[in-house]
């Protein structure tokens, strides 16, 4: 097994570093790849705890963990990872990050929880805390607990719900989650109910040893009519080359609406690889809305299948990274049924030597006449170095449809930038003032006023130079 | 003392020389008027003062209250008094004018030691300025100049202007564009303005708005020199013969004849 090596180093431009002779096919081992293979990691997770649940989850966990043997690790060679590697993850020593040493207070919480009233399920290293947790009673219009209680506790139609919307086939990273997670949040609203307060789920990685990693997942289940917020965010407690592998699976009713919000904040070493994967029913509305500033690595998966007719999506997104960090989404908009919306916009500013990637994938299958679908994803380069590609991906199958995509990179308006000087603004808090400009659009579209708030504080810190 | 005393001074863009030792001098109190033909070196010389880094300085200096202006970085230049009204308002998508204009303000209060305005006074203070102005309040909640006709575009330069209470004020061709009810909204705004301890340098291709803002000096810029200086009465005569008679006049006699 190798060591783990300084994430910070060695791994900026795979483009360039790649071999002609690298292996295709599965790639599980060959030239390129320093680091776990396939195997070692399976043996690592399998050697954990056992992974709980009923008879028909262990019968899918090991079709995933199958189909991940059978696949193995994505090179570049794979489109769906052809502009970043994974190599970072395979270098860390991977096993299973244990419940938590210690407990943590409040008050060391207390800085993620951005002083929004809500309920709020708090995940230590992916272990649930009740003791941090505030749940509303049982029986309500809101049911929210831990997977794992659900599991145990023969929650309904979890079965049903549970790995049917993100796909173990597609994505090797969500099989290894459904091998393997041990807990995440389990949210349902039953029909027709409106929850006002929002849920928020907090997850924390607090360990510092190398490779400790949590495989989260989490169900949210909105029934027919009903309306509610999730609000979901990752953050690091310490500097910790942490490994977070999340899947949240949205099961959205009929005419429900979900407002989802995921803020990505993990400390600078941590690697972050999650994929977020809807399903909607008959003129449903879901917003999602992704932020991702932290890690030196994330990957979102970002998805889409809309079941029913007239159902409306809003993908907002805004990724931020600098030094040497990279950063992924992957999008895609399932049109499978006539007269739908979506509507994207994606926003990133990249600086250092940083290394974005938007892929925006639309399908619009053959029956789903009338689809409206627009993306847009535009990018700030703040330095010579920085990299985005940037890819939209449009495979239309219908005749009576409007889809609209486009995709811009630029730079800091330079006269804007002099007209903010002229006035007595400094350089660098007029490029601060014009770099939050360009992120308020994303901002400005998320539904909670304190996670507004606390992004715009972020965004002026991070640019204060 | 002089308030602004520009001695010799060349400057181009890009390897081209615009301004050719041109020297020119205000007082406190005073309004000066630059005319001239299109490509004389006017707007150079108002983007030159205010320090925008693509005009290179191959020669001469500027003094601003005794000290090197050109040795300041633009945001010192307008911490320090001077004030650009732009020919060209830039719009600034997603930044709030109010926010803008405070941080401005604030900037300039801080380096001439005076306590930051909290959003309440500054909200009192940006009521009574555009009173001044007459311009819509509601201006200040849209992003700057996003959107804003030219002759609100110009009309914010004016109101920014008040609220920052520069020492030298440059209007560059704030004239263009503008009907003549906006023309004179503009210029009510910059008489209102005027005071002993503050100079105004009004660049302008026409004598119209010279009719509004009454200066004290008119100077002709032509080919990157001040070729003849005068009284309010030159921007007349300017305006009926047209800028070839000057021409020849200094033709006639060279530079180094004019006092």
């Amino acid at each position: 097994m190798t060591t783990a090596l300084d994430p910070s180093k060695g791994q900026a431009r795979p483009r360039a570093s790649w071999p002609a002779a690298a292996a295709s096919g599965n790639g599980d081992a060959g030239p390129a790849r320093a680091g776990l293979s396939m195997g070692e990691v399976l043996a690592a997770f399998e050697k954990g705890d056992s992974a709980p649940g009923p008879v028909w989850l262990k019968l899918r966990r090991q079709a995933a963990l199958a189909r991940a043997a059978a696949v193995g690790f994505p090179t570049t060679h794979d489109e769906e990872w052809r502009f970043t590697r994974v190599t970072p993850v395979l270098k860390l020593p991977l096993h299973p990050a244990d419940a938590a040493l210690r407990r943590l207070t409040r008050e060391e919480i207390a800085p993620f929880t951005f002083g929004l009233d809500c309920w709020r399920l708090v995940f230590v290293d992916g272990h649930f805390c009740r003791e941090l947790s505030s749940l509303p009673t049982p029986g309500g219009e809101l049911e929210a607990g831990s997977l794992r209680a659900g599991l145990a506790g023969g929650a309904p139609e979890l079965e049903r719900h549970l790995t049917c919307c993100a796909s173990d086939q597609a994505n090797v990273f969500t099989a290894l989650n459904t091998a393997f997670f041990q807990d995440g949040a389990l949210l349902r609203v039953a029909a027709g109910k409106v929850v006002e307060r929002p849920a928020h789920l907090l997850f924390i990685s607090t360990r510092t040893e190398a490779g400790a990693t949590a495989h989260v997942r989490n169900l949210i289940v909105a029934g027919p009519g009903s309306e509610m917020k999730v609000l979901e965010t990752y953050a690091s407690l310490g500097d910790g080359q942490t490994f977070t592998n999340a899947v949240t699976e949205l099961v959205i009713g009929e005419e429900a609406r979900l407002d989802h919000c995921k803020i990505q904040e993990e400390g600078r070493r941590a690697i972050h690889i999650a994929a977020i994967a809807a399903q909607q029913g008959r003129k449903s509305q879901w917003t999602s809305h992704s932020v991702s500033t932290g890690a030196q690595l994330a990957r979102h998966q970002i998805q889409t299948l809309f079941q029913g007719e007239g159902g409306h999506c809003l993908l907002n997104g805004l990724f931020l990274a600098h030094g040497e960090q990279r950063v992924d989404h992957h999008t895609v908009v399932d049109h499978a049924q006539p007269r739908c919306e979506s509507h994207e916009f994606y926003h990133g500013v990249l600086s250092g030597r940083a290394h974005g990637v938007f892929n925006g994938k639309i399908f619009v299958r053959q029956d789903a006449q009338k689809t409206n679908a627009k993306q847009t994803n535009r990018n700030l380069l703040l330095s010579e170095e920085a990299v985005i590609d940037t890819k939209p991906q449009l495979e239309i199958f219908a005749d009576d449809v409007k889809c609209t995509h486009g995709a811009t990179v630029g730079q800091i308006d330079e006269e804007a930038i002099f007209y903010l000087r002229s006035r007595g603004i400094g350089l660098e808090r007029a490029r601060q003032i014009m770099v939050r400009a360009f992120a308020s659009d994303v901002v400005e579209r998320i539904p909670l006023e304190p996670v507004r708030a606390h992004l715009n504080q972020m965004l002026t810190e991070r640019f204060k130079d | 003392m002089e308030l602004l005393e520009i001695r010799n001074l060349s400057a181009g863009v890009e390897g081209k020389p615009i301004l050719k030792n041109l020297s020119l001098s205000l007082k406190a109190g005073e309004v000066h008027a630059i005319m001239g033909p299109n490509g004389g070196g006017k707007s150079t010389l108002a983007q030159v003062l205010a320090g925008r880094s693509e005009y290179e300085v191959t020669g001469g200096s500027v003094l601003f209250n005794g000290a090197d202006l050109l040795a300041l970085k633009p945001e010192e230049r307008a911490r320090a008094g001077v004030f650009l009204a732009f020919q060209y308002p830039v719009e600034i998508p997603g930044v709030n004018s109010t926010y803008f204009l405070r941080a401005a303000l604030n900037e300039c209060r801080k380096a001439r030691g005076e306590a930051e305005l909290d959003p309440g006074a500054f909200l009192k203070l940006v009521r009574q300025k555009s009173k001044i102005l007459e311009l819509d309040p509601a201006l200040l909640n849209r992003s700057v100049n996003e959107g804003f006709s030219g002759g609100e575009k110009k009309r914010n330069e004016i109101f920014q202007m008040a609220v920052l209470e520069p020492r030298l004020a440059i209007l560059d061709e704030t004239d263009s564009g503008l009907d003549i009810d906006a023309l004179q909204a503009v210029a009510a705004g910059v008489n209102k303005l005027r005071r002993p301890d503050n100079a105004t340098l009004v660049i302008t291709h026409y004598q119209r708005l010279l009719n509004y803002i009454v200066p004290d000096f008119v100077h002709v810029l032509m080919e990157g020199q001040i070729v003849k200086s005068g009284g309010k009465e030159l921007a007349l005569a300017l305006e009926e013969r047209g800028y070839d008679w000057i021409l020849e006049e200094t033709a006639a006699a060279p530079a180094g004849a004019r006092s």
